[in-house]
């Protein structure tokens, strides 16, 4: 099932203008605040009827200015997270669960909704009220009322911004889970290059209003020109490596196209897939291979291109194989070092975060 | 109780519950749709739809009864009509000291029941939509339930308004005794007659313990009601 979203509405003093796809996977809506990513999933859901556009999914049209279709909000089947929770603070953790079979004249199905509260781990919460629980409790809660809706479509408005790093570290993996095994297309919007990094396979970038970047995830993490958009200091890219061994030291060691990474703290079976996102603001470059350094995270590729922006920085993106490392370093440096496209170079990592699980991409 | 406060005087306090609790009920659904109205939608003429709920809060109570008098009196042309077409007659009987008194009301009820409204996150209505449910059913489970407190409160202020109504009442309704001799009416009528200053009293301290009951009920519902609708 795809979603196509293509939308033109006029604020006051802000026009929105988009047309993107959102296929099957996680679709991140990337942007800084004010570029427009609230109101496309407000349009999507039927919240906001943008002056002209169009949406279907799949092969239901949810919005047709030319053909007079607005299809109600209630009859669109989604499930919204919103990034307030807003649960119904009359009902119980488990009223709000059952709110949308109840409204929606279904018996409760008591298969999924035991599947959906243990995913979540919210079985302890049936009876308590919206008021007593824990910010990542009732944003968790809020996941599972919209999985409960039978939803054919997930938004997820910025579901962890109002959570403080160790709840979104509680709520983080909920949603890989929620990415893997619900198997609908998800509509994510995030202001946070790591939360997309982990969780998008597609991402769409919002300018002012306007899409300026548009694709797989790693393809845009990995592209000089997206730097701009995505901004200086969240720029890198994702590369995947294979668990191969844990080592006595506490150090997984992960083997990627170019050459072995050493990593702590990194969950996951030998021969899983992971995807580490490498920034480029720490990767420092060398013609030759490095000796005497205490860096353990040396991967070997070959320069693609050079790209300067306005300041001081060049952003060089690095292919080994298929897959692409970006580092930035000083206008200064790559001239001194007489960097070219084509040259062979080593990429000196100085700290690396792990995505765990494939997202496939 | 009846020998205490004699044949006429518990006439009067029995009428004036019947006359308050009818005006309560029947304002109430109307009450709820015009404070959605005023607090949810916007539409030319608003504000005089604004003025004329207010207009009973403000009109010295006579003035209100009069006009009453002047739309629905038995020849007055609402008032025919509505003998004609229903058998309905209000002025100078309970019904009308019903209507009297729900009019006066209405504006306490009103403002009360749109504060809740106004309270109301509609995140939370727009929350429920996307979950499937259609327009009125939003209504019915989200948005009913967190006005409970608002609408306990206007239906308390209503009543307690209803109970001592006098002057458009007795404008409208004038204070035949036994018939549309309400509680206010009778202990003005009391005072009016030499030596009859202890029914009067007597009178009074059951107004008084009438509105007392009242505010201590609503308190306590509105407690209860805000503590559920809050989570707790």
């Amino acid at each position: 099932m795809t979603l196509e979203v293509q939308l033109r509405h006029q604020f006051e003093g802000f026009n929105l203008d988009v047309d993107f796809i959102a296929p099957k996977g996680v679709t991140a809506l990337f942007g800084k605040s004010g570029a427009g990513k609230t109101s496309v999933v407000q349009a999507v859901a039927g919240l906001l009827r943008p002056d002209a556009g169009r949406i279907a999914l799949g092969g239901t049209c949810l919005f047709d200015s030319a053909a007079g279709i607005d299809l109600p909000v209630h009859r669109r089947r989604l499930g919204y997270v919103f990034q307030d929770a807003r649960l119904f603070p009359h009902m119980s953790v488990s009223g709000n669960l059952r709110y949308a079979a109840r409204v929606q004249g279904r018996a409760v199905d008591q298969k999924e909704e035991a599947r959906v509260v243990e995913m979540l781990g919210i079985g302890g919460l049936l009876a308590r009220r919206p008021a007593g629980l824990s910010g990542g409790e009732r944003q968790r809660v809020a996941i599972g009322r919209a999985l409960l809706a039978a939803p054919e479509l997930l938004l997820l408005d910025e579901p962890l911004a109002a959570l403080d790093e160790a709840r979104k570290a509680e709520i983080l993996p909920y949603l890989e889970r929620l990415r893997d095994e619900a198997g609908l297309p998800i509509l994510l919007v995030s202001h946070a290059v790591s939360e997309v990094a982990r969780l998008a396979t597609t991402l769409v970038v919002l300018k002012e209003g306007r899409v300026v970047q548009a694709g797989p995830t790693s393809d845009i993490l990995s592209d000089p020109e997206a730097v701009p958009a995505l901004g200086v200091r969240h720029a890198g890219a994702v590369i995947r490596g294979r668990l191969v061994a844990r080592h006595e030291d506490g150090l997984a060691e992960l083997q990627t196209c170019g050459g072995a990474l050493f990593l702590p703290g990194v969950g996951g079976e030998i021969g899983d897939i992971l995807r580490v996102r490498i920034r480029a603001q720490d990767v420092i470059l060398s013609r030759e291979k490095p000796a005497g350094l205490s860096a353990l995270n040396i991967l070997k590729g070959r320069i693609v291109s050079l790209r300067s922006g306005e300041g001081p920085g060049v952003m060089v993106r690095i292919a080994c194989e298929e897959e692409h490392v970006l580092a930035r370093i000083t206008r200064r440096s790559a001239a001194a070092m007489g960097l070219a496209e084509g040259d062979e170079i080593y990429a000196i990592v100085k700290s690396v975060s792990v995505a765990q699980g494939d997202i496939g991409g | 109780m009846s020998g205490w406060l004699g044949e006429e005087g518990w006439a009067a306090v029995l009428l004036s519950l019947k006359v308050s609790v009818w005006a309560t009920v029947l304002s109430l659904p109307v009450g709820i749709a015009v404070a959605w109205l005023l607090a949810r939608k916007e539409f030319a003429g608003k504000q005089i739809v604004n003025g004329i709920v207010h207009l009973p809060l403000i009109l010295p109570p006579v003035v209100t009864g009069y006009l009453l008098l002047l739309v629905l009196g038995r020849r007055a042309p609402v008032g025919a009509f509505l003998e004609q077409t229903f058998g309905l007659v209000l002025a100078f009987r309970w019904t009308g000291a019903a209507l009297a008194a729900a009019v006066m009301a209405f504006p306490l009820m009103v403002r009360a029941i749109r504060l809740a409204f106004e309270a109301v996150d509609p995140g939370l209505e727009d929350a429920a939509a996307t979950l499937g449910a259609p327009r009125w059913r939003v209504f019915m489970t989200v948005t009913l339930p967190l006005i409970l407190p608002g609408i306990l409160t206007g239906a308390v202020l209503a009543f307690a308004k209803a109970m001592g109504e006098f002057g458009a009442t007795i404008t409208f309704v004038s204070a035949i005794p036994g018939r549309t001799q309400t509680l206010p009416s009778a202990i003005y009528g009391f005072l009016q007659v030499p030596g009859a200053e202890t029914q009067a009293l007597r009178l009074v301290i059951v107004s008084v313990a009438v509105a007392m009951g009242a505010l201590v009920v609503s308190e306590v519902l509105a407690r209860r009601v805000s503590k559920r609708v809050a989570g707790q």
